[in-house]
């Protein structure tokens, strides 16, 4: 993947597949330590431990389609070859969470790229379901709760062309605001 | 600033529409792999490309949505064409360039993009 919020959707899409109703996406960049934290935490149906383990390994996969699943082995490869880690921690009927931690000082980091197109097309994509996004800079961050924008809607759905838009600003204008220039 | 303000304004507005439009029985659909072939292909921006396109013309009748792997990994981003009533178009190796002539040509005026199908590019 060029970019980890490309990892982001596709471990996000797990979550969808999993049954999920509320998805949780948790991006936290701390400039002092050099640090990326990422957390994509779901109440889909879960994994036993021997589940787990098999996610990780790229040639076990749940689909049919074909015999290969990479999501989590290059989301962990990603955050191991900065010198950081992959934790997921999972219960059969309670839910995924997955975390990651990056050093983004090490030549092998992979920028993050565009997160709020992810965190857009997850939310106006998967209108059925709830998503929180907290963004947060060293300690500045916000969080948008599309439960939150459900009850303004009142039924008009997120995938509306012209709540689309606002929603796809509303997430650039709250970024540059935590980031205040910082990229 | 974009405010929650704003957004029931919008909201407002986007009802009213809503009541104008027909059944959505009769749409076009447009289905974007969304699997980690083809997110890693380039899905995303192909998948946002269709929504924009699609808003900027207005488009009433076109439902954009995702689907997982097709067993095609190696031709992706794999984005299928169904009008209502005609046999489905799987266009291969889209791009986000690539997406307004689809758009123009397939969706509005119901050619199909011959050279972007499955059937022009893989040939064995």
């Amino acid at each position: 993947m060029r970019e980890l919020s490309l990892n982001v959707l596709d471990i996000a899409q797990n979550s969808i597949s999993a049954g999920a109703s509320v998805i949780e996406i948790e991006v936290l960049r701390d400039t002092v330590k050099n640090e990326l934290f990422i957390g994509i935490y779901d109440n889909g149906k879960g994994m036993t431990a021997e589940q787990v383990e098999r996610v990780k390994d790229p040639f076990f996969t749940t689909r049919t389609t074909r015999k290969v699943g990479m999501g989590i082995p290059l989301f962990t490869l990603a955050a191991r070859q900065t010198g950081g880690d992959l934790e997921i921690q999972s219960e059969p009927g309670k839910g995924t969470k997955v975390t990651a931690v990056f050093n983004t000082d090490s030549v092998d980091f992979t920028p993050l790229g565009d997160i709020n197109s992810t965190v857009w097309t997850l939310m106006t994509m998967n209108t059925d379901r709830d998503f929180v996004y907290r963004f947060g800079i060293d300690g500045r961050e916000f969080t948008l709760k599309t439960s939150e924008l459900n009850e303004i809607l009142g039924g008009v759905k997120l995938s509306e062309p012209e709540i689309s838009k606002w929603l796809r600003e509303y997430l650039d204008e709250q970024t540059d605001n935590i980031c205040g220039g910082v990229k | 600033m974009k405010t929650l303000e704003e957004l029931m304004a919008i909201r407002d507005r986007a009802k009213a529409d809503m009541t104008d439009r027909g059944g959505e029985g009769d749409s076009i659909r447009v289905v974007v792999g969304m699997a980690t072939c083809g997110i890693a292909a380039g899905a995303r921006p192909v998948l946002n490309a269709f929504v924009d396109e699609i808003a900027k013309r207005n488009l009433r009748n076109v439902t954009v949505t995702q689907t997982g792997c097709i067993g095609m990994c190696q031709y992706e981003p794999i984005v299928e064409v169904i009008r209502p009533g005609e046999e489905k178009v799987t266009y291969v190796k889209m791009t986000a360039d690539k997406v307004p002539t689809v758009v123009a040509d397939h969706i509005v005026n119901g050619n199909p993009v011959a050279e972007y199908t499955v059937g022009a590019v893989v040939k064995d």
